[in-house]
Formats: structure tokens, C-alpha cells, sequence
């Protein structure tokens, strides 16, 4: 018992022990007398509906006659059985009175009764030191039998003592349980015994039903019963509690409403039902066979569980059910959209939800369309802005005093890269599971890609969440999550060297501002670099993707250089407040840089190489994990190689995150000699003011009398 | 996770990306069996996978059958020795896997109990929470001696199944917000991710017996939480 005293002492603590011990023992008489009384078929146990409704007390009141009845019989013989017992006549008050009652279950009837006998030897094999006497000193009305039941169970069966004479037979204290049913009870019946009305009281006691629910427990330990003879479990006793526990459960969550669904279930089944349309082909039966031969040409679509095998050799991906599901929803991507290629790029993950991102790329002239709405939208702000700040000057112009203009001019908006360009090269669509439909997400200015580099958020899965963060991000989550994916494709995008190659055509170098080449091309001579090599060696692999420049774009672009616009602007503006505005020019390593050549991060490399299985080295494949951006790898085996992301989308720094600072408090604008910040004036200088100017009006009016007067209250401003 | 059922748990818990390959598994399942059988475990539990630069550590917890017991750890790697730390690598595997333990390895309510002698059992008529059980924080339990549990109010407390309750609950984490509840596979199972131990996964499918927790990441602790949440 030591181990009770965290929980609060509760004064019942005994008696419910005696109660359960009690139950027990009527378990255990009430079989043994049935087998007495000379009629097993007499035996039946109460259905669990007997005492649900009011009606029910009145069924009882009009049994409990039978009970009388049956009760002399069986009560001689309950005495000659259990001699030490104190209480025999209790324990067999229940058998069989309700008889005419139907029951719910008639197997349980059958396999009791073949039971009961089988229980009865036992018994009678001498177990009763089993049986304890009821404690004298219970009163406790039944608070929560149930529940305190199960608790203290398990003592009092490893205690075993014996306890003194029981007076509980006591009909007073019977009574506060069952005023209920006493009513019907003492109309009916003329005259009990009080042995008899002591076992009435019992079971009328065992029959309330508890405060928290319609069960009693009764018909708890009923069902209880029946559900360990049925199940027959080996070691009944310490199982005990747990059965306990799932039959109290069981009764309140039936199985038998085939009507009703289930309310828990239904997201559950709504998903299937979703993910179950990815699985069904497009189109009826007659035309499967046009289908089967046009789906065998090519497709977009890459061959996800080849992927996916590969990355399981490599102890990464996700399982093969998922892959197949992920295929699927992309083939319906493929079937939605107008897509040239596509991939799967990987797996965001979120605090809600997660996502799954496909990166794709349009046919030639499809995505213009989309694009030009877009721009035209934003387009149309901007010459509103410009026509209003264009209005606001020649107000300016018109007003008596010239405000002085502020110093202060935003920086520059670097335009965002072109589609098909740079960071914008490839079009990106998540979904958050296979089967919810794909959203395409926007595509990504070089002010988000620079803010997302200052901040660290987890993602939700909610692609319209904002993202609240210092510095203020310039979109919402969408935006942030395309940042990511753009800034982790540009930095762990890898192939083997050797497989992309640069175009044969050549521009002019100084004319992309030296930034390099952007455009590669399959090498149709690749052979493929024997995996111990691809793993010896950084240098064997190459990044494919651009590198992005501190100003958030792949190719440099000057934001000094004024569109004819702005310069127009300028003409009027004054010029002498540009300051220090030069700018270098931002070089990033070009396409196809080696990995060796990737900075450290403090004295950690920055990939790792790994043989996916070292005991076949033969067989196996190589694979490539970043360290910078946990979760990236690429496999690389034979011709074939592919990368992936699966992660929180965040870079890894040995270095707690610092946010940044906020801005330093703005200076004040300067006093000078020429401009002086006045103090408000006063109440009483403002009426004095008033006062002055009323004087000096009816002076005006009086013309020249009193100048003086005039002159000297002027001055008292 | 449980030994026993390896391969099917590896299976749940691969929606955070990383698990193992077929090689791994199979060695694995061999090398946990003999270290049941060596050690005399009552359960082995496969812990996780730490990731190294040149190497992995593949850790195993043994169980006795007092579930709440200390756990022995074993694991298996090639021991690195970091040429700055003066401290063995060793040691620091150690204090990792402790931390980790300690903070979030979780356990659904009613997996085990405690009987009054003491032991805390594993509970075998355990089917699994609700669905709706299943997304609450407060159905899952840390998997270590409680800490918080004196702290409750008695009000508390007397709702509390002391046989099922006696453990801390998920709820009352500090940083509220660092436990990930996720629904997978479209609703068949619960994934729980720590986003203060990044790589710490937890999978459980309703109304059923699987669960389990693994670690697979480089062992460092997400110090940035706070704003990042």
C-alpha cells in the first residue's frame, strides 16, 4: 500500500476493498449455491437492460417475491456448505429470480452454465480462505464503486486477513442507497425475514446505479464475469484490473450501431476516399486499351520508386507505400497542369502539417499567360504610386512654405529574376498529402530571399500563415516557404561531374556582367564515375544549380541603374542628397563549381560521403549528405543519380540564432541657427494673443487714435 | 522502438525521412536479438541512430522488466576521437542519448502501469488511444521517473488514474509549442515530432498496440526554438 500516498487519502479506502471482496465472494457463493439449487437452468443472469429505466424498479419489486421463495431452500444449504462463514444467506439472494426476464445473450447462458459446474469443484476444493468477511465498520455510501474499485483491488487479495464479525446486514444502513426501489418493495412484500431483506437490501444496493453513468454494478460485474468465462485469460487474477478497465469501456461505446458512422473516423475516411481516386485511372473500360499504349510513351513523370529504392539503400526516403502515393498525385499533377518535367523535390515538414513539393517546369509559352496577370496587377500599382507622388510635388510647389524634403529614400527595389531564370528557373507546387490538391506557389523576389536568410521559422503547413518575424518578412508563408526551397536548391542541388555539361554555344562573357555561364545541358557522353570514387572524393560532384548573391538574385543586376522613369524623375528632384550610393558587384562561384570548393562551416565539411552498404561495396551506392542544410542528400550509382530534401527546411548553424538588432532610434530632425523648434505657447499667452488682436482690430477701426496703446500691447507676445 | 517489431515500426516512423537501409535493418534484427539474449533483457528497445561526420552510432536500449528502471545503452560505431575536445567521444554519446531520453522520449497513457508492489509494467490489454485521445498532447507521457507529477493541484490529482498516471504529461512542456502533432497516411497514424530535439519521432497508430519512438539526427539540441516558434 505504500505506493498510494501521492494521491489523496480517500476515507473509503477500506470499505470499497471490502466491497470488491464482498462482490467476489457472492461471485464465487452465488455459483456454488446455484449449483445446489437443484435447477441450473434457474440460473440466468440479469441482461444489462433490466434497470435502466424507472419502469425497471417496478419489474424488481415483483421479482423479489421469487426470491423469496427460492431463498429458504438454497440458504440451508448455503449454511451446511460454508460453515466458518458468517454471511452465507447474502450470497444467495441473486441466483435466478429473474427468471421471466429475456436476455440479451443467450450463448453467454450456455458457456456460463457449462462453466459454472467446473467452478464449483474448485471451490469446493477448499478456497475459501480466499473468501474474506466484510468489515464491520463499513457505512460509507457507495460514492464512486466503479471507480474505486479497480484501485485497491489487487490489496486486498494480497492481504488476506481475516476480519471480524460483520454486522453489515444492518437494513438501516442499507437503506440510503435504495429508497428507490423500497417503495414498490415493502407494498409488495408483506413481511421479509430481515436475512432476506438484508440480501433484497444488497442486491438493491448493488443494483443502484452510479452517479456517473446508467451502469450499475450489478451489471457491471456481470459483464465482467461473463467476459472472463468467455475469454478465459491465464492468469485471470492479475489481468483482473484491466479487464475491468475494458469492460467499463466497452459499455459505453457499443459495437452495435450499424446505422451511425462513426464520428472519429471520418477524416480518416474522408482521406481514403481521397487518396482512393488517385488510384483510379482516368477514363472507362473500352478505352483502356488506347490508354495502356499512350501511357507507355514518355511522361513527365518521373520514375518515383526507382528514386526512391535508391534512397532507401541509402537509409533515407520515405516508406514505399508513401512513394507510391506521392507518384500518384504527382501523375494527377501532370495531368492537371501543362508540365515539360517535373520531380519530386522532397519533403517540407511543418508543425501541423507538412508538405510535399514537386518542382516542375512548364511547356514553352504556358506559364506566360499566368505570369502576365500577375504582373499586370502589380504594374497597375506602381503607375498609381508614381501619378500620385508626381501630384504631391506640385502641391508642394504650389505651398507658400516649402517643406523641407526628407533625406531619406527607400533603397531600391531589386527587381525579382525573370521565369525560367536563376532562382525562378523551375515552378514549384505542394501539396500537403497525397490526394489534397496542388497549390503553386509564387515565385521568389531577391527581398524575400534576403529576409529569409535573417530569420529562422518553423513552417505550420498553412500556406496563407503569416509569418511574424523581425526583421517583417514581406509575405506570408508561402512566400517564406519558397524562399527556402530556393535557397536549399541552390545550395545542395549536386550531380556527379561530368553528367551536365555547359552549352556548346558560348555568349559573350562581359555581357552577363561576368557572372557566368547559366545554362547546362546533359552530356550525352557521360559515362558515370565508379561509386568508390564518388565517395573518395568531393570534387566529383558539382553543383548544378546557381549559387544565389548576397543580393538575393543568381545574376547581378545594378540597383543604381534608373529605368528612364526615374530619371525623368530625378530632372526635377534635387540631386544632392544621393550620397555614397556605389555599389560593387556581387560574384558568386559560377555554374558547375566543384563541392570541394564549398566553404567550411567552422572546421565541419560541409557534405558527407557515405557507401550506402559497406559489406557489398560492389553493389552499393554512393550518397552524399549535406551538413549545411540537414537533410539533403543525393545518390549517385552508375548513370543515375538524383538529390532530395526531406527536413524542417532549415540551415544548420553551429552558432545559436541571433536575430537581428532593431533599427537604431531615428535621430531627431537637427536644430540650427536657422531653424529653431519653438515651444508652444501657453494658455494664458495664447488668450493674451486673442486679446491683442481684438484690441487691434477695434484700434484699426478708431484709425489713429491710440498707436501707442497698440504698439505696447503688441509686444506682450 | 521495440525489437520485436522493427521492421513494421521503421515503417511507421519513416514520414521524418530518414530510417534505415535493408542492410542495417537486417543486421540489426540479428544484433538485437543477440543482445537480448546476452544481456538477459526483458525488452530491447532500438533507440536510434546518431549521425556522425565520418560515422554513425547505432544506439540500443535494454529494458528489465521494470519498465521505469535505468536503461542500459549500447551502441555501435566507430568512436571518433574529435582531435579539439579533450572529452571521449564516448562520453559525450552518452550524455546525448541521456538528455535525449530525459526530455522526449514519450510513451502513449496506458501503455504501461504500475502495479502496487512498485514495478511498472507493460500493459497488455494496451489497444491503442482514440483518435481523439490521439491528438491531445495530454495522452502521452514522458518516459521516466516523473518530475512534475507532486506539483499538481489536488483537483488535479484526484482525476488521475494512479495505476495509468504516473508520469509527466506532454502538456505542461517548456517551450509550450515544441511538441509537433501530426496526423499521417490520412489519419491511420499519429506522428509526434520534438522541435526541440530536431530528428526525435514518435509514431503511434490509434486503436491499435504499435508505437514507438526513434532518434535519427546529429544529436544537438534546437537551442533557436524560441524563435522560431
Amino acid at each position: 500500500m505504500g505506493d498510494l500516498p501521492p494521491y489523496p487519502e480517500r476515507p473509503a479506502q477500506q470499505p470499497p476493498g471490502r466491497k470488491t471482496s464482498q462482490a467476489s465472494q457472492r461471485r464465487h457463493s452465488r455459483d456454488q449455491a446455484q449449483a445446489l439449487g437443484a435447477d441450473p437452468e434457474e440460473r440466468q443472469q440479469i441482461p444489462p437492460d433490466a434497470q435502466r429505466n424507472a419502469p425497471g424498479w417496478s419489474q424488481r419489486g415483483s421479482l423479489s417475491q421469487q426470491e423469496n421463495l427460492l431463498m429458504p431452500q438454497v440458504f440451508q444449504a448455503e449454511e451446511a456448505r460454508l460453515g466458518g462463514m458468517e454471511y452465507p444467506s447474502v450470497n444467495t439472494g441473486f441466483p435466478s429470480e429473474f427468471q421471466p426476464q429475456p436476455y440479451s445473450d443467450e450463448s453467454r447462458m450456455q458457456v456460463a452454465e457449462l462453466t459454472t459446474s467446473l467452478m464449483l469443484q474448485r471451490l469446493q476444493q477448499g478456497q475459501s480462505s480466499l473468501f474474506q468477511q466484510l468489515d464491520p465498520t463499513f457505512q460509507e455510501p457507495p460514492v464512486n464503486p466503479l471507480g474505486q474499485f479497480n484501485l485497491y483491488q489487487t490489496d486486498q487479495f494480497s492481504e488476506g486477513a481475516q476480519h471480524g464479525p460483520y454486522l453489515r446486514d444492518d437494513p438501516a444502513l442499507q437503506f440510503l442507497p435504495s429508497e428507490l426501489g423500497f417503495p414498490h418493495y415493502s407494498a409488495q412484500v408483506p413481511e421479509p425475514e430481515p436475512l432476506e431483506l438484508a440480501v433484497q437490501n444488497a442486491k438493491a444496493y448493488l443494483l443502484h446505479t452510479s452517479i456517473n453513468c446508467d451502469l450499475s454494478l450489478y451489471e457491471h460485474l456481470v459483464n465482467l464475469l461473463t467476459k472472463i468465462l468467455n475469454q478465459r485469460p491465464e492468469d485471470p487474477l492479475s489481468v483482473l484490473e484491466s479487464l475491468n478497465r475494458t469492460t467499463q469501456w466497452e459499455w459505453f461505446h457499443p459495437k452495435l450501431d450499424t446505422l451511425r458512422d462513426d464520428p472519429e473516423m471520418q477524416p480518416t475516411y474522408k482521406m481514403a476516399e481521397k487518396q482512393k481516386a488517385l488510384f483510379i485511372r482516368s477514363g472507362g473500360g473500352t478505352e483502356g486499351e488506347q490508354e495502356m499504349e499512350e501511357e507507355v510513351g514518355e511522361t513527365p513523370v518521373p520514375n518515383i520508386m526507382e528514386t526512391a529504392f535508391y534512397f532507401e539503400q541509402a537509409g533515407v526516403g520515405l516508406s514505399s507505400d508513401e512513394s507510391f502515393r506521392i507518384f500518384l498525385a504527382m501523375k494527377q499533377l501532370v495531368e492537371q497542369q501543362p508540365i515539360h518535367t517535373c520531380r519530386f523535390w522532397g519533403k517540407i515538414l511543418g508543425i501541423k502539417r507538412s508538405y510535399l513539393v514537386a518542382e516542375v517546369e512548364f511547356r514553352e509559352g504556358e506559364e506566360e499567360a499566368e505570369e502576365e496577370e500577375v504582373e499586370e496587377m502589380t504594374e497597375g500599382g506602381e503607375v498609381m504610386e508614381a501619378h500620385g507622388e508626381e501630384e504631391g510635388e506640385e502641391d508642394e510647389e504650389k505651398a507658400v512654405d516649402i517643406v523641407p524634403k526628407p533625406v531619406w529614400r527607400p533603397p531600391p527595389v531589386i527587381p525579382k529574376e525573370e521565369s525560367r531564370s536563376g532562382a525562378n528557373k523551375y515552378l514549384y507546387f505542394v501539396c500537403n498529402e497525397p490526394g489534397l490538391p496542388w497549390t503553386r506557389l509564387p515565385h521568389v523576389t531577391p527581398a524575400q530571399i534576403v529576409n529569409a536568410r535573417k530569420i529562422k521559422k518553423f513552417f505550420t503547413g498553412y500556406l496563407d500563415t503569416p509569418v511574424v518575424s523581425y526583421p517583417p518578412f514581406p509575405g506570408n508563408e508561402a512566400n517564406y516557404l519558397r524562399a527556402q526551397i530556393a535557397r536549399i536548391s541552390a545550395a545542395t542541388q549536386v550531380s556527379p561531374l561530368g553528367f551536365y555539361q555547359f552549352n556548346e554555344e558560348e555568349g559573350d562573357e562581359e555581357e552577363e556582367g561576368g557572372a557566368g555561364r547559366d545554362s547546362y545541358e546533359e552530356n550525352p557522353d557521360f559515362e558515370g564515375i565508379p561509386v568508390l570514387e564518388l565517395v573518395d572524393s568531393m570534387a566529383n560532384w558539382v553543383h548544378h544549380t546557381q549559387h544565389i548573391l548576397p543580393q538575393g538574385r543568381c545574376t547581378w543586376v545594378n540597383p543604381l541603374q534608373k529605368t528612364e522613369e526615374e530619371e525623368d524623375l530625378e530632372e526635377e528632384e534635387e540631386k544632392a542628397d544621393e550620397g555614397p550610393e556605389e555599389v560593387e558587384q556581387e560574384v558568386g562561384p559560377p555554374l558547375l563549381t566543384p563541392l570541394s570548393e564549398d566553404a567550411e562551416i567552422m572546421h565541419l565539411a560541409p557534405w558527407t560521403t557515405r557507401l550506402s552498404c559497406s559489406l557489398c561495396p560492389q553493389y552499393s551506392v554512393a550518397v552524399v549528405r549535406s551538413n549545411l542544410w540537414p537533410g539533403a542528400y543525393a545518390y549517385a550509382s552508375g548513370k543515375k543519380f538524383e538529390n532530395i530534401y526531406i527536413g524542417w527546411g532549415h540551415k544548420y548553424s553551429p552558432e545559436s540564432f541571433n536575430p537581428a538588432l532593431p533599427a537604431p532610434i531615428q535621430q531627431e530632425y537637427p536644430s540650427g541657427p536657422e531653424i529653431v523648434e519653438m515651444s508652444d505657447p501657453t494658455v494664458e499667452e495664447e488668450q493674451a494673443l486673442k486679446a491683442a488682436q481684438e484690441q487691434a482690430l477695434g484700434a484699426t477701426e478708431e484709425e489713429e487714435e491710440g498707436e501707442e496703446e497698440e504698439e505696447g500691447e503688441e509686444t506682450d507676445d | 522502438m521495440d525489437a520485436d517489431s522493427l521492421l513494421l515500426s521503421l515503417e511507421l516512423a519513416s514520414g521524418s525521412g530518414q530510417g534505415l537501409s535493408p542492410d542495417r535493418r537486417a543486421s540489426l534484427l540479428t544484433s538485437l536479438m543477440l543482445v537480448k539474449r546476452d544481456y538477459r533483457y526483458d525488452r530491447v528497445l532500438f533507440w536510434g541512430r546518431i549521425l556522425g561526420l565520418v560515422a554513425d552510432y547505432y544506439i540500443a536500449q535494454g529494458l528489465s522488466e521494470d519498465q521505469l528502471a535505468p536503461r542500459k545503452t549500447l551502441y555501435r560505431g566507430a568512436p571518433l576521437l574529435s582531435p579539439q575536445v579533450q572529452i571521449k567521444e564516448e562520453t559525450r554519446l552518452v550524455s546525448v542519448i541521456e538528455q535525449i531520453d530525459k526530455a522526449v522520449a514519450i510513451i502513449p497513457r496506458g501503455a504501461l502501469f504500475k502495479t502496487p508492489f512498485g514495478p511498472t509494467h507493460v500493459n497488455r490489454t494496451f489497444e491503442g488511444l482514440s483518435l481523439s485521445e490521439a491528438k491531445k498532447l495530454s495522452s502521452y507521457f514522458h518516459f521516466r521517473e516523473p518530475v512534475e507529477l507532486k506539483n499538481k493541484t489536488l483537483l488535479e490529482k484526484a482525476d488521475l488514474d494512479p495505476s495509468l498516471d504516473f508520469m509527466d504529461s506532454l502538456e505542461h512542456d517548456i517551450p509550450k509549442g515544441s511538441w509537433s502533432i501530426q496526423m499521417e497516411r490520412g489519419n491511420a497514424l499519429v506522428v509526434l515530432r520534438s522541435l526541440l530535439w530536431p530528428g526525435l519521432t514518435f509514431y503511434h497508430a490509434p486503436h491499435t498496440k504499435n508505437y514507438g519512438y526513434i532518434y535519427v539526427g546529429t544529436g544537438e539540441k534546437n537551442m533557436d526554438l524560441p524563435f522560431m516558434l
